[in-house]
């Protein structure tokens, strides 16, 4: 389904925003976004309860009060309610875009796809009862369309839409219509958030405090520039003529005058259920789970904590061994990442009681042996002067493109998947210098791979690279597949800092303790 | 990983331009100018497909007390066909047929209209019954003058018959 044509627009886009927002990049964000432009709604919301009238008679000269006669506050609020809303719905679009040009929704990773497309439809009916409550002539338009919609139904009985001809409407219908948009609706859009996250580690639901700052700037301003207002007031004898949709909420209103009501619900759930079924459609994926030695675990629990999938859980020894803990993997939930194997501080090269080499926890596929058999061809494989080994994720661009012939790429599933103790054991058996070259900076296939690597060079998490270690000796420089000339520039500039440093260099290597600065990274 | 601010302003201005034209633009034309909708509206259960029959008293000895009724009515109705003309031109037109397992519910009739604005003469036909010989059992007719954008509501009362609202 997914075409190399979307991914590579999809990355350029994507660059572009890195060149602007760096670390910041909304791209890296669209979900902690979301979740902040829903605490804006949420704020302004309350603040636009107070002031609302819940009733036939009364809710539209109550928004109209709130919109024009303390414009500097209500309209505002009004405003930002509507315009927050909007963004939401254009970062849940984007989210799932990215997820699908990036191929972040197959295997293991099919839950959080499954249960966010409903997400989608669950904000857009939020939205559309909040258009009705202002009761003007576009909530009128909604209204009856809706009722269309829900009459071709078999579900219901009688006509709803024939409520809005006769005048049948009370005070009733507002506080349903109240009682889902404040509490019924954002309570089930709370739950099912919670699902949509439930198989995820470590979530973070608020985006970096310049984003976020910037974002409410920008709604701040749009709100200010162009308020919201109303259409003129609902009057059932008359029918809507033009009206100024929000396209974000309802786009598939107007389908209805091209359309029946019954061709629209078929194109709706047609679309909803193709959606849901993209993680089983081809091309599909599926990397076998990590197992665990339970003769090389020592429960420390550090593969627990780094798993970006809650994969991995913790349970009282069952082998006897003298150790509190052993770890177990829910092979359903694995993405395969191997993410867990760089956090286990068996998986270190230098070994050498066991012909084979053995860890912890292991991916079936690439085995911490196969990667020190692969580190070890590669660096036999180097000729001529400054060698550099690289260490690429299969995510992010083919390092073994950059290949000469003193330069070899290895690649792992994820940058992460590499112990640190790893780095040590090239340098130490030949290679001049390491390039890890994981994902674009502040991106991650398998969410935190980099993010993790980088913290263990530094020293910042588990298992750490020992601080004797040259740093000036690595540099991380992450990439995606189309960012060939990235990682060319930091392969040259580094080749050429080795070269210019190495008399300086080696007396650093000598002394203990070397600096922890990485500073090409 | 640099951060460029000015860049950064542009990008929020097109995120602002976007968000602030689709919230409310391009405007949707729902109903095109100087024209009106007739909408025919009505719940409404057709007429029994047989008769009720008198239950003779034999036929009621041998019923349980609480069972016995001086009627039987077969709960099967009629569908119900409703023809709307404007300017005895075929506007709108429908079978309903009863609802329900037995055939027995009411029907819900709800059809709809753009015409162009200004007067018309309408010609509402409604045949509720099997049983009857002519084609149509209701009919009614009436003038209307129908101004750009009026909703013409027609609804029916078995009682007085069809309404213009």
């Amino acid at each position: 389904m997914q075409s190399a044509p979307i991914k590579r627009a999809y990355l350029a886009l994507e660059n572009w925003f890195n060149y602007s927002f760096g670390s910041w990049n909304p791209l890296y964000h669209l979900g902690t976004l979301t979740f902040f432009f829903f605490w804006i709604v949420l704020v302004s919301g309350i603040y636009l309860f107070i002031f609302f009238h819940g009733s036939l008679d009364g809710a539209y000269d109550s928004v109209e009060r709130i919109t024009h006669d303390q414009w500097y506050a209500g309209g505002i609020m009004r405003s930002l309610h509507r315009y927050a809303s909007d963004a939401a719905i254009g970062c849940i679009i984007l989210h799932m875009f990215r997820e699908f040009a990036l191929d972040r929704h197959h295997g293991a990773r099919w839950y959080s796809w499954f249960t966010g497309v409903p997400l989608l439809w669950m904000v857009v009916t939020l939205g559309i009862t909040g258009y009705w409550l202002v009761w003007d002539q576009l909530a009128q338009y909604i209204a009856v369309s809706s009722a269309h919609l829900m009459d071709a139904l078999p579900i219901f009985f009688g006509s709803m839409a024939r409520n809005f001809l006769e005048g049948a409407l009370s005070d009733r219908f507002f506080i349903l219509i109240e009682f889902l948009h404040l509490l019924g609706q954002p309570m089930l859009l709370v739950f099912a958030l919670w699902f949509h996250v439930r198989r995820l580690s470590n979530v973070n639901i608020n985006p970096p405090m310049g984003l976020a700052i910037g974002s409410l700037l920008a709604l701040l301003a749009l709100s200010i520039a162009k308020p919201a207002i109303s259409h003129a007031p609902a009057d059932l004898t008359v029918v809507p003529q033009v009206l100024n949709l929000d396209w974000f909420y309802l786009n598939i209103y107007p389908l209805l005058d091209y359309w029946s009501a019954g061709n629209v619900w078929i194109l709706t759930i047609g679309i909803t259920f193709l959606l849901m079924l993209l993680p089983w459609l081809p091309p599909r994926k599926a990397g076998a789970p990590a197992i665990v030695n339970l003769q090389y675990c020592d429960g420390c629990k550090q593969c627990f904590e780094d798993c970006p999938f809650d994969a991995i859980s913790v349970q009282a020894r069952t082998d006897g061994a003298p150790h509190e803990h052993e770890v177990v993997v829910d092979g359903a939930l694995c993405a395969a990442c191997g993410i867990c194997v760089g956090s286990c501080h068996s998986s270190n090269p230098f070994r050498k009681a066991e012909k084979e080499l053995k860890t912890g926890i292991d991916m079936p596929q690439l085995p911490v042996d196969e990667m020190r058999k692969r580190t070890i061809s590669a660096l036999d494989s180097m000729e001529g002067d400054v060698k550099i080994i690289i260490f690429g994720c299969q995510h992010g661009f083919d390092v073994t493109k950059l290949g000469s012939n003193n330069t070899v790429g290895v690649t792992l599933f994820c940058s992460g998947m590499l112990p640190p103790s790893f780095i040590e054991y090239a340098l130490r058996k030949g290679a001049e210098g390491v390039i890890i070259a994981g994902c674009r900076h502040a991106d991650c296939y398998f969410r935190f791979g980099n993010r993790w690597m980088e913290k263990r060079i530094k020293g910042e998490r588990p298992p750490v690279l020992r601080s004797k270690v040259d740093r000036k000796r690595i540099v991380i420089q992450g990439g995606a597949e189309t960012d060939r000339h990235v990682i060319e520039v930091a392969l040259n500039d580094f080749r050429q800092y080795l070269m210019d440093s190495r008399e300086n260099r080696h007396s650093i290597h000598t002394e203990p303790g070397g600096s922890k600065e990485i500073p090409h990274a | 990983m640099r951060k460029r601010y000015p860049l950064q302003i542009l990008n929020y201005l097109v995120f602002m331009s976007l968000v602030g034209y689709f919230s409310s633009a391009p405007a949707y034309r729902h109903l095109p100018e100087g024209q009106a909708v007739v909408v025919l509206a009505f719940s409404h259960a057709g007429q029994h497909i047989e008769p009720c029959r008198v239950v003779s008293a034999e036929e009621q000895a041998k019923l349980a007390p609480n069972m016995r009724r001086p009627t039987e009515c077969p709960r099967a109705r009629s569908p119900v066909k409703v023809e709307l003309l404007m300017d005895d031109q075929p506007l709108l037109k429908t079978v309903a047929n009863p609802p329900g397992l037995f055939g027995d519910g009411g029907v819900d009739i709800f059809l709809y209209a753009t015409v162009p604005a200004g007067e018309h003469h309408f010609t509402i036909r409604m045949n509720d019954s099997v049983r009857i010989k002519e084609e149509y059992n209701h009919t009614y007719e009436k003038t209307a003058q129908l101004a750009p954008a009026q909703l013409l509501f027609i609804d029916f009362n078995p009682e007085t018959g069809f309404l213009f609202k």
